[in-house]
């Protein structure tokens, strides 16, 4: 199948992000896929949690801007995703009591929002030094009538497909801890799923290929996740020495 | 009485009520550990589930739902609006989830329950994605009117698995959904037909009968928590506030995967945990199916 912007099916649109964009926030990144880009920006973490917070762990609150108009329920799932997402990647009682927000705003969307403001709100923990098991790496997989399965659509490629699934993995880690600790039964921790959420009908084997092709292209992004995080740290270690 | 030690943690000096309150984890990792829940259920079995269509007289379709104790109430009601230009021959469904302060206690009045706009997305995606309902057969006069159907669903008693409960109450009252007949008046506007009068204005008839909607593949759901490697079905409320990875598995009659939703959590799923959740799941949707089915038929014999 073709694709109109020539790109083969697994090829994801070219990937910018940058980091510390906002002078006031304690960290904050952009994230851009193609023409869809997304602003995160972390404030906290400020002290004492929500009500029906557990108080014993740092908890986070999400904020959506969409980019024009009020938030509606498609914002307010993506709320509850993004901050049950970042949840599960943060160590959560090293600050207890203390709320973390995160404040997402829209700049353009082309299609893949969600797992692009994944991929910027984790940019924005890591720029604001929030303690993180690990980062995670989001992608959107669509399934297409005749079951061809293509990564990172466009808003009008979405618009053709059957069904989409947005996964969410954890990078690989790259740990002096032995190989055998990153490891759940036998299978390594990278190839667990931390979120997925999907729409349209597809039959259960396409959406394990989702997985399957997702898995295999977030190493690229993580890869591109953590150059993006490095040079930075480094300069900022060769300032201070 | 000597100090407890790591091997007995204090379980065997203490009251269950007071070790179930206090190490609410170990609690159930130790039932767990013998393939039990505290319920006395086995691990992947799911709650008693009970359906009673037509709970609500003034509507033109409802249902209620109960799995375990968890409660959900459906109402539908139609409406006549005038259709959108981009689909002039389609009707509308809207969704609406409702967590008023009765169904826990985590609700309270004046401040919507965050849980409930989320829900109410996901039931509308759902009920869209499996192409349940064609809105088609909700059109009556193309371009000029057709069915807006409200679907509200309450939750009445909150005890976990919210979703599947009220994805269960929703397509019930959709099986259960009458659309009233109607006909045009002489100055173009419709109106409902009552059956005296339905002889009158036999040439200006639009919908004839009473008449049912054609439902394709039902969609139902099963939500299992993740916890180490146990997999845990149709969890109560407790159980979700204790071990908190969430993942709920939508599949429809004919079994196509309608949705696959995990928000986060901390154990992360692996191929053959998912694989073995929607076995569970394949499982499941026969049971609720049947359930279904069998009111669906008792309400024909009644009709009857």
């Amino acid at each position: 199948m073709e694709r109109p912007d020539g790109r083969t099916p697994n090829q994801l649109r070219p990937l910018s992000s940058l980091r510390s964009v906002l002078h006031r926030a304690h960290g904050s990144a952009t994230w851009s896929q193609g023409d869809t880009k997304v602003i995160a920006a972390v404030y906290g973490p400020k002290g004492g949690t929500k009500k029906n917070e557990n108080p014993q762990k740092a908890s986070i609150e999400v904020i959506w801007k969409p980019k024009t108009g009020q938030i509606g329920k498609q914002e307010k799932e993506y709320e509850m995703i993004l901050k049950r997402t970042l949840e599960s990647i943060c160590i959560r009682t090293i600050h207890p009591n203390t709320t973390t927000s995160v404040i997402v705003q829209v700049v353009h969307d082309d299609g893949a929002l969600l797992p692009c403001a994944i991929n910027a709100a984790c940019a924005a923990f890591v720029d604001a030094g929030i303690p993180l098991k690990h980062l995670a790496v989001a992608i959107c997989c669509s399934v297409s009538e005749s079951g061809y399965i293509i990564l990172d659509p466009t808003k009008h490629e979405e618009e053709k497909m059957k069904a989409f699934a947005y996964l969410v993995y954890p990078n690989a880690v790259v740990s002096v801890l032995p190989e055998k600790s990153l490891q759940v039964g036998d299978e390594p921790m990278a190839n667990g799923l931390i979120t997925s959420v999907t729409q349209g009908s597809m039959s259960v084997d396409d959406y394990l290929h989702c997985l399957e092709r997702g898995r295999a292209t977030t190493a690229k992004l993580s890869e591109f996740l953590r150059k993006n995080i490095e040079p930075k740290s480094t300069s900022e270690l060769s300032k201070a020495g | 009485m000597g100090l407890p030690n790591a091997s007995d943690d204090l379980s065997s000096e203490m009251e269950v009520d007071a070790f179930r309150r206090l190490f609410p984890l170990r609690f159930f990792e130790r039932h767990l550990a013998e393939s039990i829940r505290p319920d006395g259920r086995p691990l992947g079995k799911a709650r008693d589930t009970s359906v009673f269509l037509g709970a609500v007289a003034s509507a033109n379709g409802s249902a209620l739902a109960k799995i375990g104790s968890t409660t959900m109430l459906t109402a539908i009601k139609m409406e006549v609006m005038t259709p959108s230009l981009e689909s002039p021959d389609e009707g509308c469904i809207a969704i609406d989830f409702h967590m008023p302060p009765i169904c826990s206690p985590i609700v309270r009045p004046g401040r919507p329950a965050e849980a409930a706009p989320v829900i109410s997305k996901q039931l509308f995606d759902t009920i869209s994605s499996s192409g349940l309902v064609n809105l088609k057969e909700l059109s009556l006069v193309n371009g000029k009117a057709a069915w807006m159907a409200y679907l509200d669903v309450y939750c009445l008693d909150a005890d976990g698995a919210l979703f599947d409960a009220a994805l269960l109450s929703a397509v019930s009252a959709l099986s259960h959904l009458q659309i009233p007949a109607v006909a045009i008046n002489d100055d173009g506007k419709i109106v409902l037909m009552s059956e005296e009068d339905g002889q009158k204005q036999a040439q200006e008839q639009v919908n004839k009968e009473k008449r049912k909607l054609t439902l394709k593949s039902i969609p139902f759901s099963l939500t299992c928590i993740l916890h180490k490697n146990y997999i845990l079905a149709d969890p109560t409320a407790e159980e979700e506030s204790i071990m908190e990875t969430l993942v709920t598995i939508v599949l429809d009659s004919s079994g196509q995967l309608i949705s696959l939703y995990k928000p986060g959590g901390s154990v992360l799923a692996h191929t053959s945990a998912l694989q073995d959740c929607v076995a569970l799941t394949r499982q499941r949707v026969k049971e609720l199916k049947s359930i279904l089915d069998e009111q669906n038929s008792v309400m024909e014999i009644e009709q009857d």
